[in-house]
């Protein structure tokens, strides 16, 4: 897949002012050899030294109508809304929670009040694998990682101030997204915000859990049975949430490549929409509500021919694969994170300038919704004051830069049409090599997908440790510095005053419903009907989130994961 | 980089508590491995209990553990403390890696950890530290 795609036989127009053009390049060759003898993508993918018309011609298979089209037109390649940022910016939401939900509430308000548009909760590992705070296995990561949810009453406090009916939230929440999202209604429901009026977005994407970032608790199956039960449930009670966020994100920082963490998310895109249809959903019943969440690499231009390859792959997979006749269940809509991975621990300043780079990128490729990292996550979770750089890059590239003023201007360039064609060649190998394998699920099992990934990683972190690849600071450019000091840190307390709000609501709940109510979601697991109304009413009695995640372990049991080098 | 010829150095490369990024923990495994040690990788959610029962069962020279999640004030000292119990702290070495701030670590080393490497190592410096301490003649 490193070969030009389509390269015509015949001949070119320009065939002979090119074979001139490489004439003059070999004579400076001689006296001037270029900086390396091959140049390679941030993906290790081959770059040429130049891109012609010749790329992007007919005959390389390129046509303008058929390849891009217009923004808010099939196949999207240009950008799923026909205005773009010219109507309205893309959502800038910064991704925080730590501690207690008191004080991810504060950090909430700060941000809507430094014109951050959009809420997105970070919750601990012990919320993300769904133990209650005073869980073993919780002990030492209360509220480490994101704000630790036990039950509805955190969440009151974690929303406590901010009307539901007037930001759209977004949760990374996968194995038990089904009880936050109930508990998300049910705080909409004491603020009077009926489900029909929420707006946001739950990660709800387990199959990238078993691939690269770990949250996962039940098996494959009775997973995907949990996520098409949200997707039937959302379409009637929640119509304007987004019931999944198919994530590229954490695959890429795991190691992949570009075409990889194209490849790979979409082919699991294509899972949940078999399984959907399986579980007997029309798809234009719930895949306009499917969105996409892609990483902002450092390798700029390879980003934005990814973004654009992305909306073209999914736009033909949906309408010509799953016969999708509604154009909204064409159109992938994104949210964009900037690389965690390529921020570094040292001279940590310089993050900020490869966020800014990131951002352009993200905006450029047409994200929806946007986080920026701050300097100091290589070392900790952010402080206020970084977090504020990382939110004010994305305003100066909004509001000073300009690209938010012309829709896709990067379109036509030689190289961006012939990468986006790369990448998205590369991607459909992919896809197609997991549907030979029986679909990302049984990939997954069978370790296809992590191995490759890992490959990557390993072939990347030689390149960085031989120097062939550069990381300014870390290999090169290296001066001695003095220890990061201003960090955040989470005080261990917060461990102990989670357990004692937990005490607290058990306490005060009526045990007899709880017991009730939890029957009903045993009920509900073991049989076929929709999981989400006994979780509501679950967590409507203060059952918390430990406790229904044991009902569902006892009934799905748990995911044992393969593990290989 | 290679280890000697006598026997191959064997290691634990784990991963303790909730955290599930482990592509660190896996290019770390691999990198020891191709530098000729034998290498145990013990996946994910790895309780200190496992990891330290894991490690005398296997017989393993070093336990390498990483962690990016912020609990290893918690979850490492609890590692060191059971391989105490089993009088094996002497045979082991104990490293680790991951998002540790510099200021945790003098603590940590007081508790066992023989080093902490903390991200931007390069593989190469991990390897060197492992045979200088086990060739070195400080453990064995």
């Amino acid at each position: 897949m490193n070969e030009q795609n389509n390269k015509p036989p015949e001949s070119h127009p320009l065939d002979d002012s090119l074979s001139a053009y490489q004439e003059k390049v070999n004579a400076v060759n001689q006296r001037f050899p270029e900086r390396s003898p091959e140049f390679t993508t941030g993906s290790s993918d081959p770059i040429n030294r130049l891109y012609s018309p010749k790329d992007i011609s007919q005959g390389a298979g390129f046509d303008y109508l058929d390849d891009l089209g217009y923004p808010g037109l099939f196949p999207f390649t240009r950008g799923v809304q026909p205005t773009m940022y010219r109507g309205r910016l893309w959502t800038m939401r910064m991704y925080a929670g730590f501690g207690t939900a008191e004080e991810s509430n504060e950090r909430y308000k700060y941000l809507v009040s430094q014109g951050s548009s959009g809420l997105s909760v970070a919750f601990d590992l012990p919320t993300q694998i769904g133990y209650d705070s005073d869980h073993a296995l919780a002990e030492g990561e209360v509220g480490k990682v994101g704000v630790a949810i036990d039950s509805l009453a955190d969440m009151e406090v974690l929303f406590d101030g901010i009307p539901l009916d007037q930001v759209s939230t977004s949760m990374t929440i996968n194995a038990p997204a089904s009880v936050l999202l109930a508990m998300y209604i049910a705080v909409g429901e004491k603020q009077g915000v009926p489900a029909s009026k929420l707006r946001g977005t739950i990660q709800n994407d387990i199959l990238k859990e078993y691939i690269a970032r770990g949250t996962y608790i039940f098996p494959t199956d009775p997973s995907m049975r949990l996520i098409t039960d949200i997707f039937a449930y959302c379409a009637d009670e929640v119509p304007q949430w987004n019931t999944i966020s198919i994530s590229g994100y954490h695959i890429r920082e795991a190691g992949s490549t570009a075409a990889q963490e194209l490849g790979f998310t979409i082919a699991n895109g294509v899972a949940y929409v078999e399984a959907a249809i399986r579980a007997g959903l029309d798809i234009d019943t719930f895949a306009p509500r499917l969105s996409f969440f892609f990483n902002a690499h450092n390798d700029f231009l390879e980003e934005i021919a990814k973004f654009r390859a992305a909306r073209r792959i999914w736009a033909r997979l949906m309408r010509d694969r799953f016969k999708a006749k509604n154009p909204k269940s064409w159109a992938l809509k994104f949210h964009t994170q900037t690389g965690g991975s390529t921020l570094t621990a040292q001279q940590p300043d310089n993050n900020i300038v490869r966020v800014a780079i990131q951002t352009l990128a993200a905006v450029l490729g047409g994200t929806q919704s946007l986080h920026t990292n701050s300097k100091d996550e290589a070392l900790a979770l952010p402080t206020q004051d970084a977090v504020q750089v990382a939110l004010r890059t994305q305003q100066i590239v909004a509001h000073e830069s300009g690209v938010a003023n012309t829709i896709d201007p990067l379109a036509g360039s030689y190289y961006i049409e012939a990468k986006t064609n790369e990448l998205e060649a590369a991607a459909l190998q992919y896809i197609n090599r997991i549907d030979e394998l029986g679909g990302s699920p049984r990939a997954i099992d069978a370790g296809y997908i992590q191995d490759e990934i890992m490959d990557a990683a390993y072939d990347h972190q030689k390149l960085v440790e031989s120097k062939q690849r550069i990381v300014v600071g870390m290999n090169a450019y290296i001066v001695d510095e003095p220890p990061p000091s201003g960090l955040l840190k989470v005080d261990l307390s917060v461990g102990e005053r989670q357990k004692a709000k937990l005490n607290d609501i058990k306490s005060k709940r009526q045990q007899s419903a709880v017991d009730s109510c939890l029957a009903d979601v045993k009920a509900a697991c073991e049989g076929n009907d929709n999981i989400m109304p006994p979780i509501l009413n679950a967590v409507r009695a203060y059952a918390t989130l430990g406790e229904i995640c044991d009902v569902m372990r006892g009934v799905f049991g748990e995911y044992q994961q393969s593990v290989s080098l | 980089m290679t280890t000697s010829p006598e026997y191959p150095i064997r290691v634990l490369v784990a991963k303790p508590g909730l955290d599930g990024h482990d592509r660190g923990a896996k290019i770390v495994a691999r990198a020891l491995r191709d530098a000729g040690m034998e290498v145990i990788y013990t996946g994910l959610r790895q309780t200190p209990e496992q990891i330290a029962n894991a490690a005398i069962q296997e017989d393993v020279d070093v336990i390498a553990c990483s962690i990016l999640s912020g609990a290893h004030n918690t979850l490492l000292p609890k590692v060191y403390d059971l391989l105490r119990e089993e009088g094996a702290q002497e045979d082991i070495l104990f490293i680790a890696g991951g998002v540790i701030p510099d200021e945790d670590i003098p603590a940590l080393k007081e508790k066992g950890i023989a080093e902490v490497f903390t991200p931007g190592t390069p593989t190469g410096v991990i390897i060197q530290y492992i045979n200088d301490q086990i060739r070195g003649g400080t453990l064995l």
